[in-house]
């Protein structure tokens, strides 16, 4: 909402507060300010002129000297290349040195040897247009002939009214009265404790025995139209409005169109009221119906739209046609025109949420639908249109037709709430008066009689006692109410366990070296191709969003592997050597059902490339699961997974053969999708499942009191048989006196044979109650060799 | 004989007086088996009987000066050698470290858990609530039903018609309003989605941390207090707040609050462009029809609420100027927090 100051000054007296001050109070009162601007601040030292000889230039064709009286005395020389300009013309006069719109400066200069002292404006380089000066031509001096009386040497802006200072408010949602210049003046005047002043509309109207009852009948057919007010004017004459208006439209920004229709968005603009204008002869039997549509009724707007309507959406209707879409916009088929003669001034009320659905619906949202949509007071109809005939009337636009319609089927109780000055207090944490409550609340329009706090029409959101005292906090001052330290029941702040689990596991991956990342849970659904998931798989299954920004964000992902993906890709492309990431990302599996939520479960991705390789990246895990109590965990070769390398990617197990992850290196299809151009290495764990097995309780072992003893042994094998393997049947073969089995050389090459490796273990042996000798340890290594030569017919390397 | 003993030792501590000297070269000569100490004592044998203890104490006391004499000189002559040997050993202590690198938390969920550790410490707990949300939670429980025009200053991303992605962090207010009866006091941080295209200042995805406290006497003045513990906490004990009066449906009274610059401390500079104030939550005091909705007697009880975006707050604090940087994740962004 832009207010002009000017305006708000028929109501109020606050001319002699800057507008720095005026802004900060009415933002501190609850009106918010945006911003201000001072109309007229762009234009220097222009005047108003009169030329009083013309003569040609010598050495141009097109140029014409003209000597200007500004009022000086003597006139000033200045050269144009305008044609319109004559002898007598009066014209805006830019003396050098002086200051245009645009941040244009005029100096005194030559023109082809001859001098010139300024410049004469067209309305365009005074930053007018043809709509605000309609006598004016786009090409050419602005010539002001005709327009008033000026004296010559006038500022410019003060003959042509240019000068305004213009706030722009942020209205919200629940102050719609706060959309028009009398409800920003009432809030200023209870802001600055000065006397607000709204007069009467008064209407003359016709004295000739003519009534409105002769022209219309109107009724209400639709519960959505609580109130219809109409008056009628007849003997229209449109021109264009007084220049007052239409400056005043003009730094509203609102464009001026012509009397009748500036008439109807002037009082829009001053009492909030959305009015509507109707061409009376396009009303089929002089009657006005409002009611809702019928399906599939047409409807052509007046800005030349066809729309087919649905049932629920309310127009006003003739015997024949729908001739508006109520609170919306009016038809083509009965607008103004220039000979219009007679019409009928709408001033209606209808329900917020109905005029909302509709403008949705066909896309059209007008000044007037975001108006009614949050609803208007409904006691404003009749000084909206008393206020439009008055304009009618005060610009000779035509002759207002004696009496007035109104129909307002079940009047609004007025609403009345008692006021609790102690409770008050006690939910603002004050110490205020009853009586400062009463006069806080008088200067903001609400009525007070004995407790009762009678609520203005136009203050619906004032509901109950928590509204009443916003109202006294927000004059009284928020920043004046104490900050205390609430006294309430104790209560403990602590984390989840799975709050816990989540910032632990984030702690030692970052320990690890490894980055956190965060990433949009969005993706586009063509990120499973990049991936290389299989058409069928489940996870193609995501929650999609009907009405996306872009398909790059229209689904929301099952799988994080993408988003990590995409991060290493641009982290690549930004040349960066080494990278190691990690998130806990949510994912989001679709319900069977609908109708009701997905799933959000949390999964751990890791990523890393650049000095780094596949057992880099298993070492963090296992460094990971370690930390988080998670043990006995099994890997095994993943051969079938196409994001990954089928010989470099592993599955893992919990010990009870849950399955808990996958990681490796991804598949070279994959690495080309995202344009790597190097081996790259990922992680998907199930962070839920990771949570529910992880060790709670950590009990202390007793240190070691005997010494250990260890062996070394090294065999060949086949190369296909697994570390894994082997160490699964060293375990299961171990007696209580073996502490560890660490794997601790892999050797390939001539002296071992063609597909076989050598690999090498070290055992530590250790009793807990002796010093273990070496016949015991002996034995205990002798049955674990056993083992492996009868289950995979391997022997100690000679 | 006496003369001769005082000769050796003369000689022999001469001789190790020399920093340098062959120490073991000089115990051998004197009191090595063919030493002259040794050969002095041989002729012992030939000395009267009052002469012979004498005598003898005498040379026991040269022999024990000498012997005193080599042991420190050898202590001196190791030391030297150890000076030496570390001279050798020096290295060029400016060659840059051997890299042990750890990782780092994003700054939005650092800022975030040092939000959250602020409001464990005033006793709140962290209610966590879903993305993808019943349209029930995120705007009818709150105050906004179908077709308010509130619903416009959050755009929606939608599922069904009746699942959105949550729009604020609020619906789990009414969430955790439903199950549980007052005393109430949670922070809800997460990410929330609104449909807003990518710029410096806006993402369609973001996050927010959402506080609500519900008890009995609950007045806007505690809620003040509240926040200004808060803003001290985390921008430091000279931060100011101030309020302004602002509307959001869920909450009556409603504030936009605002910290003062913790840059420049009021004055004015390029984070608060010039104001001295720095806007970064959203608060009031809980509406009645929303505490009556999630079962909560509003005559009984009263409460506050209060929101903020993690983004802006992050962003201020360390000085970063482009949002899109935070969803980037250059690791050359992550590793200067």
């Amino acid at each position: 909402m832009n207010l002009s100051r000017k305006w708000l000054g028929d109501f109020v007296d606050v001319s002699d507060i800057s507008n720095k001050n005026y802004c900060d109070t009415m933002t501190y009162t609850g009106s918010k300010v945006e911003g201000f601007e001072v109309l007229g601040e762009d234009i220097e030292n222009v005047v108003v002129g009169k030329i009083t000889k013309i003569t040609k230039h010598e050495n141009s064709d097109h140029l014409q000297i003209c000597m200007l009286d500004v009022g000086e005395g003597s006139d000033i020389q200045i050269v144009t290349g305008a044609q319109n300009v004559f002898e007598g013309a009066i014209v805006p006069v830019a003396k050098a040195p002086s200051k245009l719109p645009g941040g244009v400066v005029i100096k005194a200069g030559k023109l082809r040897g001859v001098e010139s002292n300024g410049m004469l404006c067209s309305i365009g380089e005074l930053n007018l247009t043809t709509h605000d000066m309609p006598s004016a031509i786009e090409d050419g001096i602005f010539i002001m002939n005709g327009l008033g009386e000026f004296t010559l040497g006038m500022d410019i802006r003060e003959a042509l009214m240019l000068s305004d200072d213009v706030v722009e408010f942020e209205i919200t949602p629940n102050r719609p009265d706060c959309l028009s210049v009398i409800g920003l003046a009432r809030e200023s005047a209870a802001s600055f404790g000065r006397k607000l002043t709204v007069p009467t509309p008064s209407v003359k109207a016709t004295k000739d025995g003519d009534k409105i009852e002769n022209y219309l009948k109107i009724d209400i057919a639709s519960e959505l139209c609580p109130r219809y007010t109409a008056r009628v004017v007849k003997n229209i004459k449109i021109e264009p409005s007084p220049l007052w208006l239409r400056m005043r439209l003009r730094a509203s920004g609102v464009r001026p169109i012509n009397n009748i229709v500036d008439i109807t968005n002037y009082v829009m603009l001053e009492y909030g009221q959305p009015m509507h204008a109707f061409d009376y002869k396009c009303l089929d039997g002089s009657h006005i119906i409002v009611r809702e549509a019928e399906d599939n009724e047409k409807f052509k707007s007046l800005d030349d739209i066809d729309h087919t309507l649905k049932k629920k959406m309310l127009v006003i209707a003739d015997e024949k046609k729908a001739v508006a879409l109520a609170g919306v916009m009016g038809g083509a088929n009965s607008e103004i025109t220039d000979d219009t003669k007679t019409v009928v001034f709408e001033s209606a009320n209808f329900n917020g949420a109905s005029v909302r659905v509709t403008s949705r619906s066909l896309g059209m949202r007008t000044e007037a639908s975001s108006r009614f949509e949050k609803g208007l007071d409904v006691e404003t109809t009749i000084p909206a249109v008393e206020r439009a005939c008055e304009l009618v009337e005060l610009l000779g636009a035509g002759e207002v037709v004696e009496g007035m319609i109104d129909v307002y089927p079940s009047p609004k109780k007025q609403h009345i709430i008692k006021l609790e000055a102690d409770r008050i207090n006690g939910f603002l944490g004050t110490n205020l008066t009853e009586e400062y409550m009463k006069d806080v609340l008088t200067s903001l329009c609400f009525e007070i009689k004995g407790d009762d706090i009678y609520v203005p029409s136009y203050r619906e959101d004032v509901e109950g006692m928590q509204d009443i005292a916003e109202e006294i906090a927000r004059i009284y001052g928020y920043n004046k109410i104490e900050s205390t330290a609430f006294v309430a029941q104790l209560t403990q702040g602590e984390r989840t366990p799975h709050q816990k689990f989540d910032n632990a596991v984030r702690d030692t991956l970052c320990a690890l070296g490894m980055y956190e990342i965060n990433t949009f849970s969005f993706i586009s659904p063509k990120y499973y191709d990049k991936i290389c998931m299989p058409a069928d798989d489940k996870r193609r299954k995501s929650v999609v969003i009907k009405n996306p920004l872009g398909e790059d964000t229209s689904v929301m992902r099952t799988t994080s592997m993408p988003s990590i993906l995409e991060v290493l890709a641009k982290n690549n492309n930004l040349k960066n050597e080494e990278v190691a990431l990690f998130e806990v990302a949510t994912i989001y599996i679709p319900n069977e059902d609908e109708a009701k939520l997905p799933e959000e479960p949390k999964q751990l991705v890791m990523g890393m490339y650049g000095g780094c390789d596949f057992y880099d990246l298993k070492g963090t895990i296992e460094e990971l699961l370690d930390k988080c109590g998670i043990d006995g965990v099994e890997y095994k070769a993943e051969k079938a997974n196409p994001t990954f390398h089928s010989g470099r990617c592993a599955s893992i197990y919990t010990k009870d053969g849950e399955y808990l992850g996958v990681f490796g290196e991804i598949h070279p299809n994959v690495a080309n999708n995202y344009s790597f151009g190097k081996k790259v290495y990922i992680a998907e764990l199930d962070f839920e499942k990771m949570f529910e097995v992880r060790n709670k309780d950590i009990h202390y072992k007793a240190l070691p009191k005997f010494p250990a003893l260890t062996r070394d042994f090294s065999f060949v094998c086949d190369e296909d048989i697994e570390v894994g393997t082997i160490e699964k049947i060293m375990k299961n073969a171990s007696t209580s006196v073996v502490e560890s089995i660490k794997l601790f050389d892999i050797y390939r090459g001539v002296q071992v044979g063609e597909n076989k490796k050598s690999v090498s273990f070290k055992v530590s042996l250790r009793a807990a109650d002796r010093t273990l000798n070496d016949q015991e340890a002996d034995s205990a290594v002798k049955k674990i060799l056993k083992a492996l030569e009868r289950e995979l017919g391997i022997t100690l390397r000679a | 004989m006496k003369e001769t003993l005082n000769k050796i030792k003369a000689e022999a501590l001469s001789a190790l007086d020399d920093a340098s000297c062959n120490i073991e070269e000089i115990r051998i000569k004197y009191l090595g088996k063919k030493g002259e100490l040794t050969s002095v004592l041989r002729m012992m044998g030939q000395l009267s009987a009052e002469e012979r203890p004498v005598m003898g104490q005498l040379a026991n006391e040269v022999r024990a000066q000498i012997e005193e004499k080599i042991a420190s000189m050898q202590e001196l002559q190791k030391q030297k050698k150890l000076e030496e040997a570390l001279v050798n050993e020096k290295i060029d202590v400016t060659i840059p470290g051997k890299k042990r690198t750890t990782g780092k938390l994003h700054p939005l969920n650092k800022v975030q858990r040092e939000m959250e550790d602020i409001f464990i410490g005033m006793g709140f707990s962290i209610a966590e609530g879903p993305e993808v949300e019943y349209d029930y939670y995120n705007f009818q429980a709150l105050n906004i039903p179908e077709n308010h025009p509130a619903r416009d200053t959050q755009d929606t991303f939608y599922i069904t018609d009746n699942i959105l992605l949550r729009s604020q962090t609020s619906p789990v207010q009414a969430r955790v309003m439903e199950k549980q009866q007052p005393p109430i006091r949670i922070i809800s941080p997460g990410r929330v989605y609104r449909s807003d295209e990518v710029d410096g200042s806006h993402s369609p995805l973001f996050h927010q941390l959402e506080g609500l406290v519900v008890d009995k006497g609950i007045t806007m003045g505690d809620l003040r207090g509240m926040l200004e513990t808060f803003a001290k906490t985390m921008f430091g004990e000279k931060t100011q707040i101030r309020f302004r009066p602002h509307h959001f449906p869920f909450t009556e009274p409603s504030a936009e609050v605002d910290v003062s610059c913790f840059v420049c401390g009021g004055k004015g500079c390029r984070l608060c462009k010039g104001e001295g104030w720095i806007e970064i939550l959203g608060a009031g005091m809980v509406h009645p029809n929303v505490l009556r909705t999630c079962g909560i007697d509003p005559e009984v009880y009263s409460g506050f609420a209060f929101g903020m975006g993690i983004e802006r707050i992050t962003m201020c604090q360390y000085g970063i100027d482009d949002m899109r940087l935070l969803y980037e994740n250059n690791v050359k962004f992550l590793e200067q927090f």
